[in-house]
């Protein structure tokens, strides 16, 4: 069987809902105007479908997956199809008692995401108060012995904050820290100007980062993720375009990409209406940015094609009208000026106090 | 970095299943995992805190007569490293 496009991941975004509202979340701008939510009968067939086509990694994500009080259910068939299932989550609204039946029912681990390790800031950025409840929810996942990562997404009023932000991880004893600067697409591309560090902080923050890396190595592991912004080439797409992840969004829509849908003119699938394996292997979504036959220039006869598949589809057409173009963060790309101007812009605005464009429309009204 | 290990076994955050689509083994941990060869499967299986490093390779060189128990041992190491490096083993000291 040919292993070159299997996923391996399906990501499960459950629910656009979320007790927070963090200025660069990634969730649609307009979610309080999407469709209904999928129903559990048509989750627990899709993960059933997915373990069929080579799955065996589930993250359940939102939004805030545990407004969804299938929750139970859902871990509990993925468990049977041995899934090995990620609670990704905010920690909110969480008991005790809650998190012990998930994991009993066959939960594998937990990532929970915090902001600051400032009580005040870190509930300034989520605009609800929230630290105290995630600090306690993560000593919870730690006594119930699950693994825990702990995901700060880094911008530039936290980026100084690395050294609490390891000493916290470790204090909470977390089997790994991620932290993942903030990517530009969706919330954060309007706020990128409040948002994106300057080069000396990136570099700070990178250095001190990588010394936990080495003297932690074993115990926890620290992931640094640099913004695209400073980066010479561009990310990986996700291992590339419908080749190792399914994203599943909450109205049913099965993507290559958790933004795939901001892309105009592509096409998506509906798991209520087509089987998995159908959308994997005939979407023509999928098939669009798949191998390297689509590549444009300069990425065509580039060593780098086979490591990065051209970077971000998402980025390329939020900053140069074009999907199918090279990532701008591409210092190759012929549109990577664009990047640049907004990096100097950075470095201009360091110093001025940020100001983030809050979201509202909190999705509650949905429940 | 596995000299500190006395009797290795897996992390609890770990769980070993097979795969249908290889014929495999995989080692999945959070969000992501291994493929396995046959002889990390065997090593991963004995990774349960009853056996010494030495006792791994001595049960396997019992099966792999092909193969030096020099061989062996480093290979033993070497897979025990890379599970150590991702934090995938407790019973370190
Ligand atoms: S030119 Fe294309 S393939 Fe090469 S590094 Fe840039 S984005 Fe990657
Ligand atoms: S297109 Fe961009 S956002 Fe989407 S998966 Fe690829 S890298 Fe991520």
């Amino acid at each position: 069987m040919n292993n070159e496009y299997r996923p391996y991941t399906l990501i499960a975004e459950l629910t656009y809902r979320c007790p927070l509202r963090c200025p660069y979340c990634s969730n649609p701008i307009d979610y309080a105007r999407h469709g209904a939510e999928i129903d559990t009968d048509t989750w627990l067939r899709v993960f059933h479908e997915a373990e069929a086509l080579g799955v065996v990694q589930l993250s359940l994500t939102g939004g805030e997956p545990l407004l969804r009080n299938d929750l139970e259910q859902f871990i509990e068939k993925a468990s049977k199809v041995e899934l090995y299932t990620n609670l990704i989550t905010s920690g909110i609204p969480l008991t005790f008692e809650r998190l012990s039946r998930l994991q009993a029912l066959g939960l594998n681990s937990v990532q929970l995401s915090i902001q600051s390790t400032r009580p005040s800031e870190s509930d300034r950025i989520a605009g609800a108060p929230s630290f105290h409840r995630k600090l306690e929810a993560m000593q919870w996942v730690k006594s119930l012995e699950l693994p825990l990562t702990m995901n700060v997404v880094l911008h530039r009023d936290n980026i100084g904050e690395i050294p609490e932000l390891i000493a916290l991880a470790e204090r909470v004893s977390a089997d790994r820290l991620e932290l993942a600067n903030v990517q530009y697409l969706g919330w954060a591309l309007q706020n990128r100007s409040a948002l994106l560090p300057t080069r000396e902080q990136l570099e700070r923050a990178r250095t001190i980062a990588e010394h936990a890396r080495g003297r932690l190595q074993g115990k926890m592991e620290v992931v640094f993720v640099t913004p695209d912004y400073y980066s010479v080439y561009p990310k990986s797409c996700m291992d590339g375009w419908g080749r190792r992840f399914i994203v599943v969004n909450p109205e049913g829509f099965a993507l290559p990409c958790h933004l795939a849908h901001t892309i105009p003119g592509l096409h998506f699938e509906n798991v209520r209406q087509c089987h998995l394996e159908e959308i994997w292997h005939h979407s023509s979504s999928f098939n669009q940015f798949r191998g390297d036959g689509w590549l444009p220039d300069p990425c065509r006869t580039c060593d780098r094609r086979t490591k990065d598949f051209g970077g971000c589809r998402c980025q390329a057409f939020h900053v140069t009208g074009n999907a199918g173009a090279t990532d701008p963060a591409c210092f190759l790309s012929p549109d990577h000026g664009r990047i640049e101007s907004a990096r100097s812009q950075a470095s201009h605005l360091s110093g001025v106090p940020v100001m983030f464009e809050y979201r509202t429309g909190r999705g509650f009204s949905q429940a | 970095m596995t000299g500190d290990i006395a009797r290795p076994q897996l992390s609890l955050k770990v769980r070993l299943r097979f795969d249908r689509r290889t014929g495999r083994y995989l080692l999945l941990y959070p969000e992501t995992g291994l493929e396995l060869s046959r002889t990390a499967t065997e090593i991963a299986r004995l990774c349960t805190g009853e056996w010494t490093v030495d006792e791994i390779a001595q049960h396997l060189a019992q099966f792999h007569t092909e193969i030096s128990p020099v061989e062996i041992s480093r290979d033993v190491l070497d897979f025990l490293k890379t599970l150590a490096g991702r934090g995938l083993l407790q019973g370190l000291q």
